[in-house]
């Protein structure tokens, strides 16, 4: 599998640059950690990479292929994206939801075999089995955010982009929910994680981009970039890294 | 999901045995032959009519589901929210220049006046599904093409084309011939076709417009299939019954403990059971013992303002 490569993506909106000349080559089987302060460019890099935005210079690419010259379903076969919004419209049941993330796979003609098999493993690999019947608004705000996970899951996306999607879940299921993640990456398939939590992404990250105000501060193996001296730049803080006696490594603000 | 369909296809055979039958004059089931008298009043006046409530109910109730799933927004209805007024407007000019003697000018112009209110509703609400922004621009357009129907109206060169503008406004299917269902025929099954197409990308935007179009939804394309569908499906109904609203409201919300939530699911039967509820209507307003026909139009609405009413007390904790 290819790279998913940000090749210089400058972006402006509304009048303000957003992204100014990013690159960045994200690889398959490893995850990736989008870092910085608020309105550091996270999403909007997201978003470019996901072909919701069109870069004003530089593109994303998938591989020497621009992303927004990709035919939308082979697209969307390829990139899953977990939008930061939680919103479902509509009160269908958890299968149903899961199902939509077949939209690009499935024919004029109903479903097969595959995607029964697909949305049956992403309700699995999310804990949502149990509750496959249940109308969405039943359903409290941790549930939803595994489910919407499923959804994506159940695309098998080579890629996986996903904003902030540990929001809204209780610590037992943000570590479940990394653990599944870093599952996917290990099976080869890449992942992009926007996360707001230090401390969670220091412990996910196999690669990370620290940016702020559109610009890359530090990008590279996730050791090497969430050291305190770049985490001061983009932060604004001081953070104290170390590592638990199961040699975890942590990054503890400290001091802004 | 078959059973639903199969019932209200049922149930759609029965309401238009009885549009045909029923009425001022009462005609028997024998006397529907050609060689009986009474058989003109079944063949000239009544299955036209019946036929023409089947069509503009199917349009009106397939409409409502479709704005409904596209805008993301259980109360939206193209006879509240300005698109019938849009088409009215757009009808009403063709009146005051008197070119509704012309078979395909009227229902041009409403074409025209529901496409461009649909659009203007699209580009101020459809792609951030935002309820008040739905409301307000739903309101602010209503508003805007009563307030220039009024002036037609006023402005009328005679007393009576004012009054033939007054009284198409008011909605109803009396006296309409195989001439009326002629034009509204073709167009309204043409709309119905561009909004079938919509079905599963309306499904995809349960999650909001930056899934959809991660998923693989053309946004562009999906909001010309629904301006398109929207100013078919209204601008003919619109054309041959002026506005009767509500019925692309109440269906879906009838449709859905049946069908399950899911936008696709409904547009079928929401079709089929907009078509039920019309022909109903249609046949009792002539059932009523009332000295002149009521107007369906009106009908319609004292149904629907109750349930309109009914609806925000039920969903006011899940909008506050």
């Amino acid at each position: 599998m290819t790279d998913l490569v940000a090749d210089a993506i400058t972006l402006t909106l509304g009048g303000k640059r957003v992204l100014d000349a990013v690159s960045f080559a994200f690889r398959p089987g490893r995850v990736t950690v989008l870092l910085g302060a608020n309105g550091a460019g996270k999403s909007s890099l997201l978003a470019c990479l996901a072909a919701l935005r069109r870069p004003d210079a530089g593109a994303a690419r998938l591989g020497s292929e621009d992303v927004h010259a990709i035919d939308r379903r082979a697209r969307a076969r390829a990139i899953g994206l977990l939008p930061q919004s939680a919103d479902v419209h509509w009160d269908i049941d958890v299968a149903t939801l899961v199902g939509l993330g077949r939209f690009a796979h499935r024919g004029r003609w109903g479903e097969t075999q595959a995607d029964r098999d697909a949305v049956a493993a992403a309700l699995a690999a999310t804990d949502m089995t149990a509750l496959a019947d249940r109308g969405v608004e039943r359903l409290s705000g941790g549930e939803r955010g595994r489910v919407l996970l499923a959804r994506v899951l159940a695309g098998e996306p080579d890629w996986l982009l996903a904003d902030e999607p540990l929001a809204s879940l209780d610590p037992a299921h943000q570590l479940d929910v990394l653990a599944r993640l870093r599952g996917v990456a290990s099976g080869g398939r890449g992942v992009v994680l926007v996360l707001h939590d230090l401390h969670l992404a220091a412990r996910v990250a196999d690669d990370a981009v620290l940016l702020k105000d559109g610009r890359i501060v530090a990008a590279g193996a996730a050791d090497d970039v969430l050291t305190a001296p770049a985490i001061a730049e983009a932060y604004g803080i001081d953070v104290e890294i170390g590592h638990t006696a199961q040699g975890h490594r942590y990054i503890l603000p400290v001091a802004r | 999901m078959k059973r639903l369909t199969i019932g209200l296809i049922v149930l759609l055979l029965l309401a238009a045995a009885l549009s045909v039958a029923a009425g001022k004059v009462w005609v028997p089931f024998d006397a529907w032959t050609a060689d009986d008298p009474r058989s003109i009043i079944i063949v000239e006046l009544r299955l036209p009519r019946t036929v023409l409530a089947l069509l503009v109910g199917s349009a009106l109730g397939l409409s409502g589901a479709v704005m409904q799933g596209y805008l993301r927004n259980p109360l939206a209805d193209p006879g509240l929210f300005g698109v019938s007024s849009g088409a009215a407007f757009g009808a009403v000019v063709a009146l005051y220049f008197g070119y509704a003697a012309q078979m395909w000018l009227l229902p041009g112009f409403a074409l025209v006046g529901a496409g461009v209110t649909m659009t203007l509703l699209a580009l101020i609400a459809g792609r951030s599904g935002s309820l008040i922004l739905f409301t307000l621009g739903g309101m602010i357009l209503t508003s805007i093409t009563g307030s220039l129907t009024a002036l037609a109206i006023s402005l009328a060169p005679t007393p009576f084309v004012s009054s033939q503008i007054v009284t198409w406004l008011m909605g109803a299917l009396t006296d309409r011939s195989w001439d009326d269902v002629l034009v509204a025929a073709p167009l309204i099954a043409a709309g119905m076709g561009l909004l079938a197409l919509t079905a599963r990308s309306l499904d995809a935007l349960t999650l909001g417009e930056a899934a959809a179009r991660s998923m693989g939804v053309n946004p562009t394309r999906l909001q010309r299939l629904v301006i398109f569908g929207i100013a078919l499906t209204v601008g003919a109904s619109v054309a041959s019954a002026g506005i009767i609203g509500f019925v692309g409201l109440i269906v879906p919300h009838m449709v859905r403990p049946l069908a399950g939530n899911r936008p696709s699911a409904i547009l079928l039967p929401s079709a089929l059971a907009g078509a039920v509820l019309l022909t109903l209507a249609d046949s009792l307003v002539r059932l009523a013992p009332t000295v002149s026909e009521l107007r369906l139009g009106i009908a319609m609405s004292m149904l629907g303002g109750p349930f309109f009413l009914y609806l925000l007390i039920a969903m006011r904790r899940r909008l506050a």
